[in-house]
């Protein structure tokens, strides 16, 4: 283990590969957070998944790390594990995606529920 | 390393779903549990408790129960969860239904792309590729001449030639299979069709000019077990699809697909002695081999294919064996042969997803051997093909890069009556092109490929698409590029064979047949904008492409004794203006309408004239109405669609004797087809339908046909349906 974190720290990897949760519930966040993450300098991929929460990254070490990204996600209004948005960031998002409202998460919950 | 520990630590939530029924709280298992707006869910087990990984970005957890009311609940930390549900008064089934229009436009592509989904190909059961184009506004479907009973296909105005005809990216329609290539593809093969209209990409070559049809087919791995498809029509032909696909071990499936149609009955319904449509056998099988391993990346496909096909035309007292050669009745045979094997590598690299490798290779060989009346055309033509493509990015996923290799190489050995023609063409060339999405308002795709060609030489090959977009549910779409290409002229214009006019050639010299190669430059602007009307989806599209020829191989037929070839002097362009307009109008029900308008002028050696046989506008309008799916899957569908073109010009007959003179234009034309399918349920469909149901009819589409040796027969000037109404019935049947 420390010899692979010793290789992490000091042989920088061009494309790292992280996944970090990002809170959403729809498309239209999808876009919002990929664009957010992409154009944060360093990050080559970006893919988040409406299902998982999860935000798939490959960016280059040597230029940006997963705090700066998630900072950059959390400004345009979207909650990471690390950094959450703040009131104003949140607010900036599309009514319909305020994630963090019961009704809007009701509106996107599956509805075919057939037994 | 560091991060895959994080994942595989995962935070579980813990709980129990109880019940009070009966009175007292008991456990209630096989309660289904899951987070709201994810896939992540579980059952509770026997004892009532459950047991599903956690989130912080998830706080609305779903219990639900049949017979009891469906709860969320807000988990706002990792605690133990113990619920009680409800029992419910009423089942309500909530069914989510998502609508797929059948073609879909996109917003988003540079191009000006739009897809062609299998429900739209339903909505033409009949039956091959180039029929599969008639509810589509872009395209245009018409016959050739009145012997062959060929349908060709048209785009902004040119010709399929001038179309880079694909399936599966790998150009198939051109060379000899060009005339009747597209009947060699059944339409149940077809999985969808992409349309690109202009230029398209370097990718897939250098020939194209007016557009790119790639028709992507169906595959072993997800088409279904078992497919039926017979159909048979009023007119006596039968066609039988069939397809077997079977998973033969984790990686690899397999799929063989199997077509027949036939048609044995002669039809002279104007009563000219001529067959109305021409008899034919066709048998076409393809066997697909399809390996996946998402693991390391990999995919790839084999298909072998082969067709054999035979045509007969002509009077209806003509039979092969004794007239042919002779002047006794005139005739025709066309007899098909072809192989086919292509394979396709990809890989992805598992840790990069954006960087991926793709390599593939085709290989046919296609030999027609015909005869026309007294004309005899025979052709050969081996084919190979292969392009190796590399995709990654530039910095970020917001600029991607394609770039790659290929080789083609063509053998043609022709027959025309006493003439041999043989040759080879081969070419090496290599692209670029970069693409680049600001993942908001902008995209753009610039190419460049350059190929240094036997018989073309050296060439550079630029294309360029942009895609901006100025407010909500718009596209404005630009694109320019160039194409080039050598024109096969027998193989393109077999129609010609089937009159008394005399071929000439009228330039020496050129690489290809004396002639020169074919340059065009084609420019477009599109705007599609999407709108709610009367709180439904609509949306409008206007377009307009110009065509430019540098050179052209100009096809003259404006002498009713000659058809001459010879290279342009002076200029020729197409022009085409296209408004589309799309309306649900109310659920279930699509409304598809479009008006165009088309310019196309060649400077031929009698002056500058309008193309022959093109209309200058034409209407297009296609219905269609489902209802409700049924919970047993069962479902009407309706689809009518409406053709108008206005007067086409004929080719000059001005040096005809007085009885063989044409007037200067066609009557103009409008045409209905109806069909009607009643799905049963998911496995089996049946449908009925009519073509041409106002039997509108085209009275002599053969001149000189009581004298087809005279020096004035000719079987090209057609214009409209030859044979009037048509009804159809088929049936499918499909196992999963």
């Amino acid at each position: 283990m420390t010899l692979l974190v010793t290789t992490l720290t000091f042989a920088q990897n061009k494309n790292a590969k992280a996944t970090i949760e990002v809170d959403g519930v729809c498309g239209m966040c999808k876009e919002r957070i990929e664009k957010a993450a992409i154009r944060t300098k360093g990050v080559k991929s970006a893919v988040w998944s409406i299902d998982t929460h999860e935000l798939k990254l490959i960016f280059d070490e040597r230029k940006t790390d997963l705090k700066t990204i998630s900072k950059k996600v959390a400004s345009v209004g979207h909650d990471t594990k690390e950094v959450k948005a703040t009131e104003e960031q949140y607010n900036t998002v599309h009514p319909c995606c305020r994630y963090r409202d019961e009704d809007v998460k009701d509106d996107h919950k599956p509805k075919a529920e057939k037994h | 390393m560091f991060l895959s520990l994080i994942a595989t630590a995962q935070e579980q939530l813990k709980g129990i779903v109880l019940e009070s029924s009966t009175g007292q709280s008991m456990p209630l298992p096989g309660a289904n549990v899951y987070w709201s707006g994810s896939s992540i869910g579980t059952i509770s087990q026997d004892d009532g408790t459950f047991l599903l990984p956690y989130k912080f970005s998830y706080n609305q957890l779903v219990i639900s129960y049949v017979g009891f009311k469906t709860d969320t609940i807000t988990v706002n930390e990792n605690t133990y969860i113990k619920h009680v549900m409800q029992t419910s008064d009423e089942l309500d089934a909530v069914e989510i239904k998502s609508r797929n229009q059948a073609t879909r436009k996109s917003y988003m592509q540079a191009a000006n792309t739009f897809t062609v989904t299998s429900a739209e190909l339903l909505k033409a059961a009949c039956c091959n590729l180039a029929e599969s184009f008639e509810t589509n506004p872009s395209i245009d479907v018409n016959f050739t001449d009145a012997v062959s009973g060929t349908k060709q296909i048209k785009m902004l105005g040119l010709n399929s030639p001038y179309i880079l005809i694909a399936t599966e990216n790998i150009p198939t329609i051109r060379g000899a299979s060009q005339a009747y290539g597209l009947s060699f593809i059944p339409g149940t093969w077809v999985e969808s069709i992409q349309i690109t209209k202009g230029t398209g990409s370097v990718v897939n070559g250098f020939e194209s000019i007016a557009g790119q049809i790639n028709a992507e087919l169906v595959k072993p791995s997800t088409d279904n077990k078992l497919f039926v498809n017979l159909y048979g029509a009023s007119n006596e032909r039968l066609e039988l699809n069939t397809h077997f696909n079977t998973k033969v071990s984790n990686k690899w499936s397999t799929g063989l697909y199997v077509h027949g149609n036939t048609h044995q009955e002669k039809h002279d319904v104007n009563d000219d002695g001529f067959l109305d449509m021409p008899l034919y056998n066709q048998i076409n099988l393809m066997n697909r081999w399809q390996y996946t391993n998402l693991e390391k990346g990999l995919v790839s496909f084999i298909n072998l294919r082969y067709l054999n096909d035979e045509k007969q035309g002509g009077q209806v007292e003509f039979k092969p064996d004794i007239d042919r050669g002779t002047t006794n009745f005139w005739g025709s045979e066309i007899d098909t042969e072809r192989f086919e094997v292509s394979t396709k590598f990809g890989y992805v690299n598992p840790e990069i997803p954006y960087q991926s490798i793709g390599l593939q290779t085709a290989f046919s060989h296609h030999k027609q051997d015909s005869y026309f009346g007294l004309n005899v055309y025979d052709i050969q033509h081996n084919s190979f093909y292969s392009n190796l493509v590399y995709n990654t990015i530039i910095s970020d996923s917001r600029h991607k890069v394609k770039t790659g290799l290929s080789f083609t190489y063509d053998h043609y050995d022709e027959l025309v009556n006493t003439q041999n023609y043989e040759r080879t063409e081969n070419s090496v060339g290599a692209f670029f092109e970069y693409a680049y999405d600001n993942l908001d308002k902008l995209t753009i795709t610039a190419g460049l490929r350059v190929d240094q060609h036997n018989r073309l030489g050296f060439f550079v090959t630029p294309r360029f698409h942009l895609r901006y977009t100025p407010w909500e549910k718009s596209a404005l779409r630009f694109s320019i590029g160039r194409g080039k290409r050598s024109a096969n002229i027998f193989a393109e214009n077999q129609n010609m064979f089937s009159s008394s006019r005399q071929i000439n050639i009228l330039n020496s010299g050129g690489k290809v047949y004396g002639l020169n190669p074919e340059i065009a430059w084609n420019y477009g602007v599109s705007y599609l904008q999407g709108f709610n009307l009367f709180n439904r989806k609509a949306d409008v599209t206007f377009d307009f492409y110009r065509t430019d020829f540098q050179n052209q191989v100009v096809v003259d037929w404006e002498n009713p004794y000659e058809v001459n070839f010879y290279n342009l002097e002076g200029d020729s362009y197409a022009n085409s203006f296209q408004f589309e307009f799309n309306y649900n109008a109310f659920e279930g029900f699509d409304l598809r309408t479009a008006y165009k308008y088309y310019d196309i002028k060649t400077d031929y050696n009698s002056g500058m004239l309008e193309k022959p046989l093109i209309p200058k506008h034409r209407l297009f309008a296609n219905a269609s109405y489902e209802t409700n799916l049924s919970d047993k899957g069962s479902q009407w569908k309706f689809d009518a669609t409406y053709n108008w073109v206005s007067q086409q010009r004929f080719p000059s007959t001005e040096l005809s004797a007085a009885e063989y003179q044409l007037d200067d234009e066609t009557p103009t034309v409008a045409t209905l087809n109806l069909q009607l399918t009643k799905v049963f349920s998911p496995k089996f469909e049946v449908y009925l339908g009519g073509e041409n149901i106002t039997n509108v009819r085209q009275d002599n589409p053969v001149v000189s046909a009581d004298n087809p040796f005279g020096s004035n027969f000719d079987s090209n000037f057609v214009y409209g349906p030859i044979y009037g109404s048509m009804y159809y019935a088929g049936l499918r049947f499909r196992i999963k």
